[in-house]
């Protein structure tokens, strides 16, 4: 147990120092998980409010295939991914295999099913009366949903901050189709896994310990936002 | 309304930079084995490729299996690796160009300093006889078809075993499924043998509790080999670049770094430069 206060040590040491592979290695894990986690907001919180607000037939089925792939294992999204983006795969022309953009690519796709599942549960949890008083005081549909998702904003940020932990903690896709490549596709889940795998116990844990609390300045950051 | 379509329109627009920087990077990609990627030679070789050649050396540690699979598929364009076997079948079956030996190195069988199976100092494929008909010895595979792996097999074969009959012998054989490393860290936690490459047993011993048990024979011979992926078969295959990094590996610069690297740290050169020809 003393490898986890050498660990912590280490965590300092790298950070005051400024180390410039934990720098780097930091921001590109940043730079794809928050890029992810946005374009897949982008995505799921439209979808997700058309989900809710429309009665069509299989809704309740879609709704359980979504639930469904919560538990979907990053690697086999990884592998998935992997297939599709290789040069042997149907976009291989791309190019895009282990380079950060298939990174985004990937960790989007695992994280819509959390982040739409979550929303129109967010949605489902808001007062029926709101939107019911807003169309009778003449709000458009759009209105509409703007309004509902405003009043269901503490359990749709719960749902981003959710969904962008899912990304950032992620190895399966991360090592699968980024490669782990030194000063390119290297992240804190896949580096923390090759220094563990080197035996470089307290080096895997420094990185682990700085990860949490970049983990932490953004879950203040995002609560902060949400007080407005 | 505006300022939410004009947001829409950035992530776009930062969504596409992203796709199109991606494609633009003058890359070239090397599957490397785990075992040699481990020991940090490539830490010290990559800075002195890119710099020579101003190109992007990526590397990706895989097991040998793993490797020849991904060269298959075209998404790498360079090899170096150590499983002759397979990379003659490799090169046979059209997907490599040549195999050109650059260094080698010998494998060891190592286990607890007791050596309960008492085949210290025996050949390999006696010492494999007697664990499997002692069973008093545990011993850890690296079970993932990699170059170690395929080793392991011909050393079975080679003392008379099926290695599908050795795979079921009991509790007594584990497959590990792990890299090199993490498999002598499994073998020196459980006191088992196990067989690794001197470079990776090198770099690990001082956390490890296993000693060298068998380490004479030729069929431990470990030569590693650096394949381009035959671009004629492969579509999308750098290989101007990976005929730089396999003229790279075998000159003369390079091959003495490759004999000098960690002479200092471990007293034993971790690998035997052989310029192109295979040793005996």
């Amino acid at each position: 147990m003393a490898e986890i206060w050498q660990g912590l040590v280490k965590a300092v040491e790298l950070i005051v120092s400024f180390d410039p592979e934990v720098m780097s290695i930091a921001g590109r894990s940043l730079t794809i998980s928050v890029t992810a986690t946005l374009l897949a907001g982008v995505i799921c919180l439209p979808l997700g409010s058309l989900i809710h607000f429309n009665r069509f037939i299989g809704k309740r089925t879609l709704i359980n295939f979504i639930q469904t792939f919560y538990s979907i294992p990053t690697v086999v999204v990884g592998l998935f991914v992997f297939l599709l983006f290789s040069r042997a795969g149907p976009l291989g022309g791309l190019n895009l295999l282990f380079t950060p953009t298939v990174m985004i690519i990937g960790q989007m796709i695992l994280i819509t099913p959390v982040l739409l599942g979550l929303t129109v549960s967010a949605l489902s949890g808001v007062d029926k009366a709101i939107s019911e008083t807003a169309r009778s005081l003449g709000a458009s549909d759009f209105q509409t949903v703007v309004i509902v998702l405003k009043e269901a904003r503490f359990a749709v940020m719960a749902a981003i901050l959710l969904a962008f932990g899912r990304a950032i903690s992620e190895v399966g896709l991360a090592l699968m189709v980024g490669g782990n490549i030194r000063g390119f596709t290297r992240v804190f889940t896949t580096a923390i896994s090759l220094e563990t795998s080197k035996g470089d116990i307290e080096l895997a844990i420094a990185l682990g310990i700085i990860l949490i609390l970049i983990a932490l300045i953004i879950n203040i950051v995002l609560n902060r936002l949400q007080q407005r | 309304m505006r300022n939410k379509v004009a947001s829409y329109l950035a992530l776009l627009v930062l969504t596409s930079l992203l796709l199109g920087a991606a494609g633009c990077r003058a890359s070239l990609k090397m599957a490397t084995t785990t075992s040699l990627y481990d020991t940090g030679l490539w830490g010290y070789l990559e800075p002195k490729f890119e710099k020579k050649y101003n190109v992007a050396l990526d590397i990706l540690s895989l097991g040998s299996g793993a490797a020849f699979e991904y060269a298959k598929r075209g998404d790498v364009d360079v090899l170096t690796i150590h499983d002759k076997a397979n990379e003659e079948k490799f090169i046979a079956e059209g997907y490599g160009v040549e195999r050109v030996p650059f260094a080698y190195n010998y494998f060891l069988i190592v286990g607890p300093a007791s050596d309960p199976a008492g085949i210290k100092g025996m050949n390999p494929e006696d010492a494999f006889k007697k664990l499997f008909e002692t069973k008093s010895g545990t011993f850890v595979s690296r079970g993932d078809n990699s170059g170690t792996h395929s080793k392991e097999k011909a050393i079975w074969n080679a003392a008379g075993f099926d290695y599908e009959v050795v795979r079921k012998a009991g509790a007594w054989y584990i497959e590990g499924g792990k890299g090199m490393g993490p498999t002598l860290q499994m073998a020196s936690e459980k006191q088992a043998y196990t067989l690794t490459d001197m470079g990776t047993y090198l770099s690990y011993k001082s956390k490890l509790n296993l000693v060298p048990i068998v380490d004479k024979g030729s069929i431990l011979l470990n030569v590693y080999s650096v394949i381009a992926v035959n671009p004629q078969k492969v579509k999308g295959v750098k290989i101007d670049l990976a005929n730089s990094l396999i003229g790279f590996l075998t000159s003369p610069e390079i091959q003495k770094l490759i004999g000098n690297y960690g002479v200092e740290e471990y007293g034993l050169q971790l690998f035997i430069p052989c310029a192109g020809a295979e040793p005996k």
